[in-house]
């Protein structure tokens, strides 16, 4: 008996649909978010991710009503982010059936945040989002610093560092992007995900930068990650969930199947 | 004949739509009542015993709104009674969380915490919360476990783990670090550590068969 390791398809919703493309070509609405949860539900995802891109917060109820349909479909756990800003956003989400909610530019505003979260909702539903970027010169240590607004804004706080605090603050995970590897399909940072990882007691998700199946492997193994969350190559069909999942098991590592 | 009615009990500790929404998908001839009053609980033939947080809040909001009291009638009554989770917590004889609480003491046993720093079999650090997929051995053949494949994967999140006293009482067993009680029952109590409303196929079946379980181990 051991805990598998999880693969997570992640979702980017922009006004209760979905972004990027989703190509599926038996299901008529490719980009009906519940739709697409549902498909990845019956081909083994672990996990759901739904990113809420959507920039204004009339447009949030909108997501709040997917994720309630999402809710009486779908029965694996749900992670909702993206705009969550104070604990009303989170009593909502997870009203609507969010299992948890992933906190991302409003911990680094507030690092209280996390704190008052965790003691309000559960430290199991608090996910914290980290962007981050290589700031270390090639032949130096590695060093990673958080970045903020779609990655274009530096803060000066050190990645290691602050996945320390966020778990010391009550976080029940992290959710750790590359934006060095974001959409790259180069793999994921295996320094940055194996730093963090060795550094917190709570599980890491690594994201950023997967573009086949070996990817999620090294993720796993030299990464260290307790999950690997991926978009394109299972929205566009270079790889099925079934054969991640094979893939993986051949390697030796424990996944549900 | 009226339709069956099924009362999760709901003492303000954490989302119980998904288990709502479960049931409703797996038996939606039944009456699914989201309640903490004393008379809508007495009058459900089943009753679930939910929880999600910190064992401290949960055992206050319990004494306070005399949840123990409806959860002991229930059983006292011969009906089917599943607790999920912090549920399951709740119903041992404590808890070493929040500094040490006591719990309902309907199962004799304690919950610990996982260990910090160790390392699991992969050599790679044990992280807490366990969290995820992982598999549980039915240790005893149930009624709750019709249909489900030995060692299938159940969904988990949690950072304390229940320890039975009785062995007798033990319904599956899972590993994490050490072993744990997944499962245990009594009568007509079933309780479970995982989260059968997220643990998709086999969690639907295991809610499916609480539905239709009479009561009888």
């Amino acid at each position: 008996m051991t805990l598998a390791k999880r693969i997570i398809p992640c979702l980017d919703v922009d006004q209760g649909r979905v972004v990027k493309g989703v190509k599926f070509l038996d299901i008529r609405d490719a980009g009906d978010p519940v739709e697409v949860a549902k498909r990845y539900n019956e081909e083994g995802a672990d996990e759901v991710v739904f990113l809420d891109i959507t920039a204004s917060h009339e447009e949030r109820d909108t997501m709040v009503h997917t994720v309630e349909r999402m809710a009486r479909e779908v029965f694996i756990p749900l992670t909702v982010g993206g705009g969550i800003r104070t604990l009303e956003d989170i009593r909502r989400m997870l009203n609507a059936g969010a299992d948890k909610v992933s906190i991302n530019s409003a911990a680094v505003n507030d690092p209280d945040f996390v704190r008052a979260a965790s003691e309000r909702f559960g430290a199991q539903c608090i996910v914290v989002a980290i962007d981050a970027k290589r700031v270390s010169e090639p032949g130096e240590a590695p060093s990673w610093e958080i970045f903020t607004h779609g990655g274009r804004k530096p803060t000066g706080i050190d990645v290691v560092d602050w996945a320390k605090r966020m778990a010391g603050n009550g976080a029940g995970e992290i959710l750790l992007t590359s934006m060095d590897r974001d959409g790259t399909k180069d793999g994921f940072d295996l320094e940055l995900t194996r730093a963090v990882s060795e550094a917190v007691e709570i599980p890491v998700i690594a994201s950023g930068g997967v573009g086949n199946l070996q990817h999620l492997v090294d993720g796993i193994v030299e990464g260290r990650a307790s999950a690997v969350l991926a978009a394109s190559i299972f929205h566009f069909r270079e790889a099925s969930l079934p054969e991640a999942k094979r893939y993986l098991r051949e390697r030796d590592i424990e996944v549900r199947i | 004949m009226s339709a069956k009615r099924l009362a999760i009990i709901d003492y303000g500790m954490g989302n119980l739509h998904s288990v709502a929404s479960a049931i409703n998908h797996v038996a939606p001839q039944v009456e699914v009542d989201v309640t903490a009053d004393a008379e809508r609980i007495h009058a459900a033939d089943h009753v679930i015993f939910p929880g999600v947080g910190a064992i401290r809040d949960c055992m206050a909001e319990i004494l306070r709104l005399g949840v123990d009291r409806k959860v002991k009638e229930a059983l006292n009554e011969g009906k089917p009674v599943l607790g999920i989770c912090v549920g399951m917590q709740a119903l041992m004889s404590f808890s070493e969380e929040n500094n040490g609480v006591d719990c309902l003491n309907i199962l004799p046993g304690q919950v610990r915490r996982f260990p910090s720093k160790v390392v699991d079999d992969d050599g790679s650090r044990l992280k807490v919360p366990h969290m995820g997929w992982n598999q549980v051995e039915q240790t005893i053949d149930h009624p709750l476990w019709h249909g489900i494949a030995q060692n299938s994967h159940f969904y988990f999140v949690h950072s304390y783990y229940v320890q039975a006293e009785e062995s007798g009482q033990v319904a599956g067993r899972c590993h994490y670090g050490v072993n744990f009680s997944a499962a245990l029952q009594r009568d007509n109590l079933f309780a479970v550590q995982f989260h059968p409303e997220k643990s998709h196929t086999d969690g639907l079946q295991l809610l499916k068969n609480f539905v239709a379980w009479d009561g009888r181990p």
